[in-house]
């Protein structure tokens, strides 16, 4: 490497700290605010630190933030929305497993026709399936209930998942199944033993993508939860809009990333998998 | 062990190519049936069809005295190796081996002693706790193998399974697989493209083409007698000269007349008459094997037909060298003593020995004669 840089990488360099220093902008006005006394936040500008580190905000946020007429701050919301996305993401990864397991080794008469409908599921916008859906949830007796929402997102995920699985075992030889169906194994076996051991990276994949697209939902939530049951995202809606005296900014900010750390942790988390699961599944046994 | 027969098996894919055309072949209990053909003739294609792991469009498949049509895999009662391995990326070499055996409820002492003894033999016994990945190529063959041996099936079914090992290991386990089959007179089918494996391992070749069994038979049957041009030219390395010749008559019989750029010659065929008759003054293609072109001194018999004939090229390759002389306007490949070899642009006398020649309909390529 030539240890003096051209002025090409330099316009380079430049350009991407100016992106990034815009795209972390927001976030360190949000992080600084939810630190500031509301004294400091009228006083002070935007971008200055905090004259002391307060964590009265975050605590407030959490346990005693009103958001509507009750006052129970983010942590029950948290809670439902932490009780509505793992099994949502769990049971809708795990169909999509199999279905895409059965659309791309088992092809059975139509199933080229089913795997197209699957992904038309895919570009169903959200509104059109609002009416049909709550009709459905009543008619189960789950309407208003995270159970209800679980059920929305599994059914409303699989076509994702079910997309994802089949393009990742397209990719596995299918003599793999045929070696195992000769070895006597049969269907369950086949996928437990010999598939799943190798689908790590798509299933990083698969649950980076439901958990973010899930925890982040809002409309399903607005609309087929409510109250009690309601998730963090439409809590935290309720709390930025409830107007009732001074508008709390370092409450809101507190909230806002207390809604949005789970997502960046399974990013952090997983991302490593994600990226090391990718170069590992690229040597094929 | 068992018998297995096939008849008139059809297989059309969905999408509409018709892959195998009929395909009648029966081996019995403890034969080694070898199957040969050009790339993509449906060697592989008839190999899953025997398997169980694709449905036949028509046809009937017997193993021993039961019709297994319908039955699934693992009521075949067959092991395979695959032409790809498909080894499990996420098992060791030892559970790949002893997968099949454990989802058969066999003790678990017993797959062990099975284990190391497919291991001893194929030489992978240094390699039981690797993964696949961590193999070469030629390793994850044997393992291949070895998957197909652990177990003590009716048939097995080996596609290519020695395609890539360098030449002393193949050579090797070509013997073991002959060693494991004269010991357990186990029933096999067996895809190859090597000459070799063909001929030395085999009890029945079948040599297919798009999707046609072209002859059946023992090895000695297809390399001697032949029945069509494409089986004469794909049995035996190097392969059999074709020369375009025209029957004549000759003392007492009939004859192909041959020549190169110093003269010609008529050699005498050693065919019925009758047969020729409507031959003569025709073209056919007279195809002879290079061994039965040769020097003098290697063909060490008398009064066979001789010509002095031009050297294009030599290649030796050890025990004996390949002469390549022009006749007819065709290359024809001879056979001779390294010591007799004269040099390229020289002229040297050639033996040839008509004995095993055979004749060709130039249109048809079937065989006449
Ligand atoms: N699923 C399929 N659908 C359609 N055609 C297929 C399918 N599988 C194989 N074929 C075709 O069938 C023909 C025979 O294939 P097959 O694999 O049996 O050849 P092969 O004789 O084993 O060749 P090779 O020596 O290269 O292994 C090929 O022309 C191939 O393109
Ligand atoms: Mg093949």
């Amino acid at each position: 490497m030539a240890n003096k840089l051209s002025v090409g990488r330099l316009l380079v360099y430049a350009a991407l700290v100016l992106v990034a220093v815009y795209y972390l902008m927001p976030l360190y006005v949000m992080l600084t605010t939810s630190f500031k006394t509301l004294d400091d936040i009228r006083q002070g500008n935007l971008l200055s630190l905090p004259q002391a580190w307060s964590p009265d905000a975050w605590s407030k946020a959490w346990s005693s933030a009103c958001t509507g007429i009750e006052c129970g701050g983010m942590k029950g919301f948290f809670m439902n929305s932490v009780r509505m996305t793992v099994p949502a993401v769990l049971i809708s990864t795990m169909i999509g497993a199999v279905n895409g397991y059965v659309v791309s080794m088992w092809r059975f008469k139509g199933s080229d026709a089913l795997f197209t409908m699957l992904l038309v599921g895919c570009f169903i916008p959200f509104q059109v399936v609002l009416l049909p859906m709550a009709q459905l949830l009543g008619w189960l007796g789950i309407a208003n209930t995270t159970t209800g929402l679980v059920l929305v997102h599994v059914i409303y995920g699989t076509a994702f998942t079910t997309l994802f699985f089949r393009n990742f075992y397209v990719t596995v030889p299918d003599e793999l199944v045929k070696a195992g169906r000769i070895d006597g194994a049969g269907f369950w076996t086949i996928f437990f033993r010999i598939l799943l051991p190798v689908s790590g990276p798509i299933f990083v994949v698969c649950i980076i993508w439901q958990f973010t697209q899930i925890w982040n939902d809002f409309l399903f939530g607005v609309v087929f939860a409510a109250g009690e049951s309601q998730p963090i995202t439409v809590a935290l809606n309720n709390l930025v809009n409830t107007s009732t005296g001074v508008k709390e900014y370092n409450v809101d900010m507190a909230s806002a990333i207390i809604a949005a750390l789970p997502t960046l942790f399974v990013y952090m988390v997983a991302g490593r998998y994600f990226v090391r699961g990718l170069t590992a599944g690229a040597v094929k046994g | 062990m068992a018998s297995l027969s096939i008849n008139n098996v059809c297989k059309t894919y969905n999408n509409g190519t018709d892959v195998l055309k009929g395909i009648d072949i029966a081996i019995d209990d403890g034969q080694f049936l070898i199957l040969v053909g050009p790339s993509g003739c449906g060697k592989s294609t008839l190999l899953n069809m025997i398997a169980g792991l694709d449905d036949i469009s028509s046809g009937d498949i017997r193993i021993g005295e039961r019709r297994v049509n319908d039955l699934s895999p693992k009521d075949r009662d067959i092991a395979m190796v695959f032409q790809s391995y498909a080894l499990y990326p996420s098992m060791s070499v030892r559970q790949n081996i002893s997968f099949g055996l454990e989802i058969r409820k066999q003790p678990k002492a017993e797959i062990d002693a099975t284990v190391n003894r497919v291991a001893e033999m194929l030489q992978i016994t240094h390699l039981l706790e690797r993964k696949p990945s961590q193999l070469s190529g030629g390793q994850r063959q044997r393992v291949a193998m070895g998957r197909a041996l652990a177990r003590n099936p009716s048939i097995f079914l080996f596609d290519e399974p020695l395609s890539n090992l360098d030449a002393k290991l193949r050579v090797e386990m070509r013997t073991e697989i002959k060693l494991m089959h004269q010991r357990l007179r186990s029933t096999i089918v067996y895809v190859t493209h090597d000459q070799i494996e063909a001929m030395t391992l085999g009890d029945r070749i079948a040599v297919m083409k798009d999707g046609i069994v072209q002859q059946f038979g023992s090895p000695q049957e297809i390399y001697d007698n032949p029945a069509n041009l494409f089986v004469a030219g794909f049995i035996g390395s190097p392969s059999m000269n074709f020369i375009p010749a025209t029957v004549v008559e000759s003392a007492g019989g009939l004859g192909v007349k041959v020549c190169d750029d110093h003269g010609c010659v008529v050699l005498p065929l050693p065919h019925n008459r009758a047969k020729l008759s409507a031959w003569i003054g025709k073209e056919v293609i007279f195809g002879i094997r290079p061994e039965q072109i040769t020097d003098a001194r290697t063909a060490h018999r008398e009064g066979l037909p001789q010509m002095d004939c031009h050297v294009k090229v030599i290649e030796p390759t050890g025990p004996d060298t390949l002469i390549f002389v022009t006749l007819n306007e065709t290359k024809v490949c001879c056979r001779a003593h390294p010591t007799e070899a004269k040099r390229p642009g020289d002229a040297m006398q050639l033996v040839f020995d008509v004995s095993k020649a055979v004749l060709f309909d130039p249109k048809t390529e079937v065989r006449i004669a």
